[in-house]
């Protein structure tokens, strides 16, 4: 151990700069003692892990816990829950993730990217001891907002419209538009819901179409046959509540009763999808309109709609929340009558009040963050939080979601507590103290180590744009249409009136073919003159330092000594030719699970 | 009979292979994840069986195709017609199946929970409820994991799906992943356009990094993403691959399966029976007729399946690879007796029929039957995990083959389905 020069002063700030290994380095900032105070030798202590630090602030004792929370409570209140449950469940944590690594997976999960060459260097370079606050602010800061809104309407484009890109009835381009807008300026997720729920107007930009409205696009193309699929949707997306099964039955497993179904669903019996030809053959644009709905019986002032029981009998429904709570039964959209009379009712304005009110929806989001940022959510799936399928950590996420309701909803600070979180700065490297925190292995997730996951096909694209330099101008509709020409190579359809999709990016044969040999894998392996590999291999550096360069930009790394004995056998191979070896070894290294693997 | 195809000229590709993914990738996987006890293995190696699932995504209607109420008030148009096997009517727009049913047997006593599409196809694929703590593998990864071996020489993945992807391998791993190809049998990407050599010494860097990565413990995908790797390398490098150059067909033989989607599916797989692929699903989906259901079947639906199906059961018959390669016909559900008022018919999984045929499948029979307005099963209903007993019994894989899930329980291969005694001799 190496202990400095004794230095004196009051202790204002003590953090760690960096670990490696078992070996941590604090630094420490010291004033003028103030009068009455005494403290004696403060060093810069460079200690095994588990040799307590103080943190003297103000001249409180601090416990070695809250440094590593960067004085944000709600960071705190996650590290204290998941630390208890480490010890009911006798795991130990892995260590802390390397700079590279955290940098990496940060830029991966909240701007869907790896960092640059630059970006990587930059952060690994930076002695600041708030040096991940400080990225973490800079990634969810003004000069990452496009990116930010790019990754984020890819996320949201998934859950809510699906990945099939031949439906008619939604505008993928107005989706898209209305969640950048939506993420660019950080819309409280409340208001996000509604006007998703509520919205009307048409759901493409068009010149020839009056009062777009990007977020139509959710319920678009869900309201055929009375609505069923919106309302599953909608259950399902912003409440944690599986749904659909219950159209035709009570659940055999779950308490969801059909009446339930029927009930929520009565809220959409108002929304109309209009399909606009404006004299072509085909669908133009869809107009998502409110009218008046009169009920399967014909009384618009008690307007019903009628289900049917598997036994064959009819029964009625109004509508209902899912927590009973009742609202008018008119059919009428509100209106005043000539006699001054206000009637009627905005029935999937009501909802989204319901939906704001209930706990479900905090915690709905909450789960599915948790999930984006951790590989696993608290539940399986993260979008169902029914009484069948209890949270593996209900304290947290229940307390996790009412801070969010207190800090009114802000997604940006729900993002920034989880990645400063602890369980979010920790190795994937498992070790014999938790290595049965297996969550592939069925057993619900303790996140002692970081869960590794492949990249999502539209995360690889971009950081292959990345990784190579190419293209600066990203996040507009142009690049986005692209991206989804490139993505629809992995799309497959399954023939069903509900437009379920699944993709075939998901580590099979067809995936690794694709980066063996398709056209964006030649793109970023090209040698072409001003491109990366030329500006890399006619760089002022050595062979050394270009293969460095190339793992930086990749992995985010230093190549191990074996790896670069193998590099240089690439470079006597090509006798000489080193941008030719260079680009053997790009290729090899993108073709990489340590590449598409957020690791 | 497969075709076993020569060696690549000019290079020796064995050598080729050896020295790709290091010596490390070439061990054989770990078999952890599964403990099998394979029957019969010496007698498949001379004659393999193979198995084609035609996948009918979107739920068809089998009251209209399979079995008919005519006259009943939920029957609808259709009339029936007498067909080759004694005693069995079906649909009058499937003439040309009707002279191959003394091949083929219907099921018409199914009866299942799952009315959702995404639970039934996973329930009808594997035999099990979604479960969220474990994925299971479905029919293809099941019969692709236990009897890949029985040809050796086997480069093409053991499980092919044609048109929309089956479901996934669950915990038998990516190694018994479906490979999805189009109707065409186009696979993407399958061209380097780089010099073998040159290949070879990157696939050899790429190793290094692989390793490093693994050696790191960080988890299984990992592992799993090398394994593909060096099936994709065999694949890439594989003579094997004209099978699926369906287009090679005489025009002849493309014109009797129909020059449709199913019709060049069914006959690709047709094609990967005789390259000794153990598994092919072929997808039809487009079954989920909620409105307008009965010209949307005769015009355009029926005619397509009837061409397509009939000429896989003759073709596969008249080169004697019927008795060796089981035909399962079915989708995630069936559609209510009652029809809508839009002249549709919703989703419904109580009573419906499966068609099989095939390897050791009695032919030419109707198992269970169903009330005169279809609405219920009359006789002993049966369930996905019977067919899929059945199906394996038919391909002669034991029954009391047991998987470990990842998790460490055992599982029963069928989910301890009963076999359809009906179905066999």
């Amino acid at each position: 151990m190496v202990l400095p020069r004794p230095v004196e002063g009051v202790l204002t700030e003590c953090r760690q700069v960096s670990a490696e290994g078992s070996v941590m380095v604090w630094a420490i900032e010291i004033s003028p003692l103030p009068p009455g105070f005494r403290e004696t030798s403060l060093r810069l202590i460079r200690a095994a892990v588990l040799v307590v630090v103080f943190v003297v602030q103000g001249g409180r004792m601090a416990s070695p816990a809250e440094q590593d929370h960067f004085g944000i409570p709600q960071v705190k209140f996650i590290n204290e829950q998941i630390s208890s449950s480490w010890i009911d469940a006798e795991l130990k944590p892995s260590e802390a993730a390397t700079d590279g690594e955290w940098c990496r997976r940060v830029y991966l999960d909240v701007i869907g990217r790896i960092p640059s060459l630059e970006e990587v260097r930059a952060y690994v370079a930076d002695s600041s001891p708030t040096k991940r606050p400080d990225l973490v602010d800079r990634l969810l800061g003004e000069g990452f907002v496009d990116d930010y809104a790019r990754n984020w309407t890819d996320v949201w484009s998934t859950v809510l419209i699906g990945r099939d890109v031949g439906n008619e009835m939604v505008s993928r381009p107005g989706m898209r538009q209305y969640l950048r807008r939506s993420f660019s300026k950080n819309i409280p997720y409340d208001r996000f819901m509604e006007e998703l729920v509520t919205a009307t107007g048409a759901n493409a930009n068009r010149e020839d179409a009056d009062g777009f409205n990007g977020a139509a696009n959710f319920l678009s193309g869900t309201l055929a046959e009375d609505g069923v699929q919106a309302t599953a949707k909608t259950a399902q997306i912003f409440l944690g509540l599986q749904v659909q099964c219950t159209q035709c039955h009570n659940h055999p497993f779950n308490k969801g009763k059909q009446n339930q179904f029927w009930e929520l669903n009565a809220f959409f019996r108002q929304a109309r999808a209009l399909r606009r030809f404006n004299g072509s053959r085909d669908i133009q644009w869809i107009e998502l309109v409110d009218e008046d709905f009169p009920g399967e019986g014909g009384n618009a002032e008690e307007a019903e709609l009628y289900y049917e029981l598997r036994n064959g009998l009819m029964k009625v429904a109004y509508p209902v929340f899912v927590d009973g709570t009742e609202i008018s039964r008119s059919g009428y959209v509100p209106r005043t009558l000539e006699s001054g009379e206000n009637i009627g009712v905005h029935r999937r304005r009501e909802l989204a009040s319901l939906i704001k009110a209930s706990p479900l929806m905090a915690k709905a989001i909450v789960n599915r963050m948790w999930g984006h940022f951790l590989g696993y959510g608290f539940t399986r799936p993260a979008d169902d939080l029914g009484e069948h399928n209890p949270p593996s950590h209900p304290e947290l996420l229940d307390g996790l979601a009412e801070r969010f309701r207190q800090q009114s909803f802000d997604l940006k600070e729900l993002i920034r507590w989880i990645v400063l979180s602890r369980p979010y700065a920790l190795s994937s490297k498992a070790t014999k103290g938790n290595h049965r925190d297996d969550p592939a292995l069925g057993e619900q997730p303790k996140f002692t180590h970081f869960y590794l996951r492949q990249m999502r096909a539209e995360e690889l694209y971009e950081s292959l744009l990345t990784a190579t330099e190419a293209d600066q101008t990203r996040g507009g509709e142009d690049a986005a249409k692209k991206k989804d020409q490139w993505l629809s190579q992995f799309i497959t359809t399954f023939g069903t009136d509900e437009g379920d999709d699944a993709t075939a990016f998901n580590g099979s044969i067809p995936q690794v073919l694709m980066m063996f040999n398709g056209d964006l894998i030649k793109q970023a392996t090209n040698t072409g003159k001003g491109g990366f590999l030329d500006r890399v291999a006619n760089g002022n550096m050595k062979n050394a330092g270009k293969i460095t360069t190339l793992y930086q930009a990749a992995l985010a790394r230093n190549p191990s000594a074996k790896e670069v004995a193998a590099a240089n056998e690439l470079l006597v191979a090509r006798k000489g030719d080193a941008s030719g070896a260079l680009q053997d070894i790009w290729w090899a290294v993108l073709n990489s699970n340590e590449f598409i693997i957020n690791h | 009979m497969s075709i076993m195809v020569d060696l690549p000229n000019g290079m020796n590709r064995r050598h080729f292979i050896s020295h790709l993914m290091g010596a490390a990738a070439l061990a054989v996987p770990a078999t952890a994840f599964t403990t099998t006890l394979l029957a019969n293995a010496t007698d498949l190696k001379k004659r393999h069986k193979s198995a084609i699932l035609l996948w009918m995504g979107g739920g068809p209607s089998t009251m209209d195709i399979w079995d008919l109420k005519p006259g009943a008030p939920t029957g609808g148009p259709f009339k029936q017609i007498a067909t080759s096997a004694d005693g069995i009517a079906i649909c009058e727009h499937m003439p040309l199946m009707a002279k191959q049913m003394h091949q083929m047997s219907i099921v018409r006593s199914m009866s299942t929970r799952e009315a959702d599409h995404m639970r039934g196809r996973y329930a009808m694929h594997t035999g099990y409820v979604p479960n969220p703590n474990v994925e299971h593998p479905g029919y293809g990864s099941v019969v692709a994991h236990e009897l890949a071996a029985q040809v050796a020489d086997l480069e093409i993945p053991p499980f092919v799906s044609v048109g929309s992807g089956s479901v996934g391998p669950g915990f038998l791993g990516m190694t018994c992943a479906p490979f999805q190809v189009d109707s065409n049998g186009n696979v993407r990407n399958l061209d380097t356009g780089i010099d073998p050599s040159r290949l070879e010494q990157r696939l050899k860097m790429l190793s290094t990094i692989e390793n490093k990565f693994i050696g790191e413990k960080r988890g299984g995908s990992a592992e799993d993403h090398r394994k593909v790797l060096d099936k994709t390398v065999k694949l890439m490098t594989s003579k094997q691959m004209a099978a699926f150059q369906v287009m090679q067909e005489s025009k002849e033989v493309q014109e009797k399966y129909g020059t449709t989607g199913f019709g060049r599916g069914c006959l690709l797989a047709r094609r990967l029976v005789e390259a000794g692929v153990p598994f092919i699903e072929v997808d039809f989906g487009g079954w989920d007729m909620h409105a307008d259901i009965f010209p949307a079947l005769a015009d355009r639906k029926l005619p397509e399946l009837d061409r397509a199906m009939s000429a896989l059961v003759s073709d596969l018959a008249d080169r004697g690879l019927l008795d060796d390669t089981a035909i399962i016909w079915m989708g995630e559900f069936s559609r209510t007796p009652t029809i809508n008022g839009g002249g549709g018919r919703d989703h419904w999984a109580r009573s419906w029929s499966v068609v099989v045929g095939g390897a050791g499948f009695k032919r030419g029979v109707v198992v269970g039957e169903t009330s005169s307005d279809g609405k219920e099963v009359a006789t002993e209903p049966y369930t996905s995990q019977d067919v899929m007993a059945s199906l394996l019994k038919s391909l002669d894989i034991s029954l009391e083959t047991t998987f470990t899930a990842k998790n460490g329980r055992p599982m029963k291969i069928a989910n301890s389905g009963k076999v359809i005694k009906e179905l066999f001799t």
